[in-house]
């Protein structure tokens, strides 16, 4: 891992200490009484401040999640830099789009 | 000669490191998944609600209990980590890995004592 990579995986892994926090809290919040999708999306559909914190959580575990994924390619597989580099890429993009995706259903009204 | 090479291997912080790693993985595994249950809202609140209902099953529940256990495990390691690389504190880090992964497991615990 080159220092740029590493500065980004720290980076990412502090912005999301404190949201990583909040969302086992909710998770806790959210299943007291069971799961219902009327009660999660009461919560989040219109919502601009779910919005901002899971658009920043998906961000930056986007960033993380593929440099973690480069780091376990290039070391446990017999894949080249570039190429473990490329799957990375692709992967942080697909977490990415979904979850932004996610992001609208549960937000959009 | 290769025996030598590998001893840290089971050593306290050797594990700790794997578990980081590894609930990392898991979690990677598991995120595109998690965002496309949650896009089911998309296609109508009937169909996140069909989900969550299937998800009712024990074995989800358990399942459910070991992501929560990696992500606290993976928080608690990472945190360890950042601490280590920009503070001056490397003492008592056996201590705190195992605590890491005794707290994790319990509030995995709890979780599954709540849905259950």
């Amino acid at each position: 891992m080159n220092v740029r990579l590493y500065v980004w995986q720290r980076t990412t892994a502090a912005i999301m200490a404190p949201l990583v926090l909040v969302h086992i809290a909710v998770i806790f919040y959210a299943t007291r009484q069971g799961m219902s999708a009327a009660d999660i999306l009461s919560r989040t559909q219109g919502s601009i401040a779910w919005a901002a914190y899971y658009g920043l959580f998906v961000a930056a575990v986007s960033i993380h999640a593929a440099i973690g994924m480069r780091n376990v390619l290039t070391e446990w597989l017999p894949l080249m830099e570039r190429r473990a580099g490329r799957y990375a890429i692709a992967f942080g993009v697909l977490l990415f789009v979904l979850g932004f995706r996610a992001i609208a259903a549960v937000v959009l009204p | 000669m290769i025996a030598r090479q590998t001893a840290y291997r089971g050593s306290a912080l050797w594990i700790a490191a794997m578990v980081h790693r590894v609930s990392g993985l898991g979690l990677a595994i598991f995120l595109p998944l998690h965002f496309l249950a949650l896009g089911l809202a998309i296609e109508g609140d009937a169909k996140l609600e069909s989900f969550l209902r299937w998800s009712d099953q024990p074995v989800v529940k358990f399942a459910e209990g070991g992501l929560v256990f990696l992500l606290t495990v993976h928080l608690l390691g990472g945190l360890r980590i950042l601490v280590i690389e920009n503070f001056p504190w490397t003492g008592g880090q056996k201590q705190l890995a195992t605590l890491a992964a005794a707290i994790s497991a319990i509030v995995a615990f709890i979780f599954l004592a709540r849905v259950f």
